[in-house]
């Protein structure tokens, strides 16, 4: 018994020498990028596809990057902060990657950008963390996103209910945490101050999957809903609304009606149609690069979605401009990567919607898509292009004071009832 | 009028007076609100019964807390959801999930926990461990996407009824169900001779072998039943709330507390706590939102604190 | 009903040492305590010490101090369950509560943070969390055995949802971030080397101190309530109070290990008190085995080792079920964890050299 767990402990000992040995030997030709997603518990469907996505970039350049190897570490963290740091640490401590690409949530992405502090010589980009606070509230010198977030993603969709829909007056139910404060934020900013009024706000804990005493509470005179679910939650919140004699039209955020909640294995779809929302890519955009895009997720995963989610699309921007960088400098990481990271701050990237610069806070400045759901020839459905929005940037088009003083999203911001 | 009927009114009366004034004023309030919160309240009850029932059944004859329960509902909803995608027939599925769970119920009985009777604490943590891979594996396989359940029409549009005006058909279907299930069970346990084992077994184990009784079988038929009845309702439950990883965590937990509630090794006290939970969740939604969630870990932590072997319950 | 059958059986612990005499010379103390160590003591103790020598940074922080901090809080588990028969599943509960206390009192980046010197912060923290601990306890001291689990799984879980709904105190969903951890006498506590050595310090006191008390008249007396409640409550000890005081030590002791994991991590979020930190806790202590203080140490050791180099060895996205693979093989074939496997291995040796000695006439 002692023996085997000796044994054990032996095996595990060289398991690590290898990886530490692989990693250290054929430093000069390879760079070492770290990949970080949730893989575990509800989001476990979006980080599958988030790597998916970051792979893809890697796959368009044949693994190869300014004549070095590209070597992706992945890891896997399960929504929590902690665990994300964790994993981060890891990576970039232990495994020694030279650029983090991760994490997936808004809660990781703030702790994974208050380690980023620690550790200057790495350069970190997001994964698909979306919160406003981590570039607008203390951001890191080293912390890059080039995505869009959650208030940027509903820019245009505020204007759209208001004057192409008609709805004057709203309810809203969204999920009760920071993702739906940012995108309730982005929409109310701009409806409220075409006039538009959001009389009643039903703030839903997370993790609650029963909606029927939610719609029971519903005003019955308001024009549409402004429903801010995401995957499960948006699918029984749409059935149970069926099925309790709801006839409002809805309006939905990014995450409502992203392919996976599309793509439920179900019936139970027909009520979708014709839903306006809005995020940083549409799935039918006839735009070239996104017809590329979409031609090559399709082409390199067979076991993928139809079209690609909204975690792929974002890690494959974030990865992309990565290794974009990389090519910029011509693999140049060194002195604490400081050419790196200029050549990030002053890129161009070329995404599949379009051109992304980045702001003062290392936050991107991108296009906007509002969307109305479709149904294509072959029965699915998919996110039909209305309007495009160019340069949606952080502050939502305010100036810095006005922005400071209405202050980021939350249960009360913004107000107009 | 005895000291313990004059206690017991009282216990009533601080209750129920409040509760019956905030009932009134939600009437007054909001009929139709507070009456569809009412049927809500009923109904997701019923969803939790029909999962506490087998726990609760489990626990009661054989002192195994098994956690894992909640992953016994989501094993039994994916394969009924798969064998309902092949045949297309809904109520296949339902026996489909059902037979699944009962299945793996029986395996593990007969497999991992007749070596470890009597060792309470380590049937947990056996619990526990399967759990953490059970969960897992079903990942693994059916991924993170959200799968849903096609009943047939009939059952699954909306039904008028006086006041609410309209309520959804299935969940007053589920209502039925719960209750055509409970008294099933009732009756088997009252009135069979496998039922009657088994209450004697919940009530003393060594007198049933003393008495002659293959106390093995009885194990594994319940077990089966019990995992059997958390099938049926991962099937019967993800028809009305949709499939998804981390549903087997959230049953898990509602069964805990319904079975707590209602007393350890009572059916009628799992329906009391299901009804008790089900409606303090739904009002809690309805009327006071942000801290809803914590209300049916609040009963349960009331009754604790007042009757620990809960409402129904036999002290150990 | 089923009194016999239905009584908990596992863990066993090993009987305690009786209580020293009443007058006992320092010299007489120091000769017991040196025939008690053993070379394997004095081992581990040179290996913790000089572990961040020989170690990277990495190794030293990630690896070192974070199973010290976990290790600490599954000792107060070990403490409760194994010597005391309660198994509380609210350990890591009273851990968050003692981190976000701190976080509230001490410096962050979130507002509701007072700013207070960081030693009033540890102290309040510290108090407010024992009292929490105290409330649990008296809570679930009414239930034995498999209830105190399901009480005190609901009270976490209920802990849970209290700190992600609130806004006010606790920051709701995002929690704390940005905690920080003090500077004292020019040296950054978080630093990788301070760090281990600090968590070390409060680990060996931790051990110690539950090795002291299990010897003092109130240890036995919790074993023995462990053992046989009413046969101490016959005998005149107060079964309900010891308990409680049983509850309100464990929570001491996780109240400390809450303040170096929030260090550690510096943050604290919902996250870090949800269901599968509770079961975490419980699968460290369960791991190493709860017979000996030891235990939850090792299992610590081999619950980060696993959770850190998994996903070198098994596919990324299965190492939940790696973890709970080894989980269930510990469980099944071993008494008591890691330590159940030392005992029955080196009581087979010893039994295997009696028998060698022995020679060929063993038959009677």
């Amino acid at each position: 018994m002692r023996s085997l767990l000796r044994q054990c402990m032996r095996g595990l000992a060289v398991a690590a020498m290898v990886v530490a040995v692989a990693g250290t030997a054929n430093a000069q030709q390879v760079v070492k990028i770290g990949l970080l997603a949730t893989l575990e518990g509800p989001f476990a469907a979006g980080g599958q596809d988030g790597m998916r996505g970051a792979e893809l970039a890697v796959k368009q350049r044949n693994g190869m990057v300014a004549g070095k190897k590209i070597e992706i570490i992945k890891a896997s963290s399960d929504a929590k902060p902690d665990v994300a740091v964790n994993a981060t640490r890891k990576l970039v401590e232990q495994d020694k990657v030279d650029i983090m690409v991760g994490p997936l949530s808004g809660s990781e992405g703030i702790a994974v950008k208050n380690y980023s502090k620690s550790q200057p010589n790495i350069t970190f980009i997001n994964g698909s963390s979306g919160a406003q606070a981590t570039t607008l509230q203390d951001p890191s010198p080293n912390f890059f996103r080039f995505n869009t977030e959650g208030a940027q993603w509903m820019v245009g969709l505020g204007e759209y209910a208001f004057k192409d829909k008609g709805y004057k007056k709203m309810a809203l139910i969204a999920e009760d945490y920071a993702f739906p404060y940012s995108q309730v934020q982005g929409f109310m900013t701009e409806y409220c101050k075409l006039g538009g009024r959001v009389t009643h706000k039903a703030w839903v804990p997370l993790g609650g999957k029963d909606y029927s005493s939610v719609i029971a509470k519903l005003p019955g005179d308001v024009d549409a809903l402004l429903v801010v679910l995401g995957g499960a939650d948006a699918v029984n919140f749409l059935t149970q609304y069926e099925q309790a004699g709801g006839n409002k039209p809805m309006v939905g955020g990014s995450i409502t009606v992203d392919q996976t909640v599309l793509d439920f294995k179900g019936k139970r779809r027909e009520s979708l149609l014709g839903t306006p929302a809005a995020g940083p890519k549409a799935d039918h955009y006839e735009g070239a690069e996104w017809k590329k895009f979409v031609a090559d997720y399709k082409a390199n995963f067979k076991d993928g979605f139809p079209i690609p989610s909204l975690f792929a699309f974002v890690y494959y921007v974030n990865m992309k401009a990565a290794l974009d960088g990389l090519e910029a400098v011509n693999g140049d990481l060194s002195g604490g990567q400081a050419k790196y990271r200029e050549a990030l701050k002053n890129l161009k990237l070329q995404t599949p919607t379009g051109v992304v610069t980045l702001d003062e806070n290392r936050q991107a400045i991108g296009t906007t898509f509002v969307t109305e759901v479709a149904k294509a020839a072959d029965g699915s459905f998919y996110n039909k292009v209305v309007k495009v929005i160019p340069n949606v940037n952080q502050r939502l088009g305010m100036s810095k004071a006005d922005f400071e003083k209405v202050g980021l999203g939350s249960r009360d911001v913004p107000n107009c009832p | 009028m005895t000291a313990q009927s004059r206690r017991r009114w009282l216990w009533t009366l601080v209750f129920g007076l409040p509760l019956l004034a905030l009932a009134v004023w939600g009437l007054v309030d909001n009929a139709k609100l507070f009456l569809t919160t009412a049927l809500n309240g009923l109904t997701l009850a019923a969803l939790y019964f029909l999962v506490a029932s087998g726990f609760t059944l489990v626990f009661g004859l054989m002192r195994n807390v098994n956690l894992a329960h909640g992953s016994l509902y989501l094993l039994g909803a994916y394969v009924g959801w798969v064998v309902g995608d092949k045949t297309g027939s809904w109520l296949v599925a339902v026996a489909a999930g059902f037979a699944s769970a009962a299945l793996a119920g029986l395996v593990l009985q007969v497999a991992v926990f007749r070596f470890m009777q009597g060792q309470d604490l380590r049937q947990t943590l056996v619990t526990i461990a399967l759990s953490i891979m059970l969960a897992d594996v079903l990942l693994w396989i059916f991924g993170g996407e959200i799968y849903t359940f096609d009943p047939p029409g009939a059952i699954f549009g909306r039904t008028s009824l006086p006041v609410v005006q309209v309520y959804p058909t299935y969940r007053l279907v589920l209502l039925a169900m719960s209750a055509a299930i409970g008294v099933l069970l009732w009756l088997f346990l009252n009135r069979t001779r496998v039922g009657m084992m088994i209450r004697a077994g919940v009530d003393d184990r060594a007198m049933l072998a003393a008495a002659g009784v293959n106390v093995q079988m009885v194990f594994a038929i319940t077990f089966a039943i019990g995992a059997g009845l958390a099938g049926f309702a991962g099937v019967v439950g993800g028809t009305a709330l949709s499939i998804a990883p981390g549903e087997d965590t959230r049953y898990q937990l509602a069964s805990l507390v319904v079975v707590i509630v209602g007393g350890m090794g009572s059916v009628v006290g799992a329906a009391i706590g299901a009804v008790l939970i089900g409606v303090a969740e739904q009002f809690g939604l309805a009327y006071a939102p942000t801290y809803s969630v914590m209300f049916t870990f609040v009963i349960m932590a009331v009754v604790l604190a007042f009757r620990p072997q809960g409402i129904l319950g036999r002290r150990a | 009903m089923n009194a016999g059958a239905g009584r908990t059986a596992w863990p066993r612990t090993a009987a305690p040492r009786p209580s020293p005499a009443p007058a006992e010379t320092s010299a007489h103390w120091l000769r017991r305590l040196g025939g008690r160590v053993r070379p394997r003591h004095v081992l581990v103790l040179l290996v913790a010490l000089a572990y961040p020598l020989v170690a990277t940074p990495f190794f030293t922080f990630q690896v070192g101090a974070q199973a010290l901090a976990l290790g600490l809080i599954a000792l107060s588990l070990t403490f409760l369950a194994g010597y005391g028969g309660m198994v509380s599943l609210a350990q890591m509960t009273v851990a968050g509560i003692a981190g976000y206390m701190y976080a509230i009192f001490a410096t962050s980046g979130t507002d509701i943070s007072l700013g207070w010197p960081w030693w009033l912060a540890v102290l309040l923290a510290l108090a407010i969390a024992t009292v929490c601990g105290i409330f649990i306890g008296w809570f679930s001291v009414r239930t034995e055995g498999i209830y105190t689990i399901m009480i005190t799984l609901a009270i976490g879980v209920a802990f849970f949802y209290l700190v992600q709904q609130n806004y006010s105190l606790f920051n709701g969903f995002q929690g704390f971030q940005s905690v920080k951890s003090p500077r004292v006498l020019g040296v950054e506590v978080r630093d990788p080397v301070p760090f281990y050595y600090l968590a070390l310090f409060w680990a060996l006191a931790g051990y110690f101190g539950v090795q002291y008390l299990l010897r003092t008249p109130f240890g036995v007396a919790l074993q023995g309530i462990r053992d046989n409640p009413r046969r101490m409550a016959a005998l005149g000890f107060h079964v309900t109070a010891h308990r409680v005081a049983a509850y309100a030590v464990a929570g001491l002791i996780a109240a400390v290990g809450g303040i170096l994991l929030v260090w550690y991590n510096g943050l604290v979020s919902p996250g870090s008190v949800g269901t599968s930190w509770l079961i975490n806790i419980l699968v460290i202590a369960v791991l190493g085995g709860m017979r000996h203080p030891i235990g939850p140490f090792i299992g610590a050791v081999i619950f980060v080792l696993l959770q850190n180099f998994a996903v070198d060895l098994v596919d990324r996205e299965r190492f939940n079920l790696l973890i709970g693979g080894v989980f269930l093989v510990i469980v099944l074939f071993s008494s008591d964890g890691v330590l159940g496997w030392w005992a029955a291995g080196s009581a087979r040796l010893r039994a295997r050299s009696a028998q060698g000695r022995l020679g060929r006439r063993v038959e009677a």
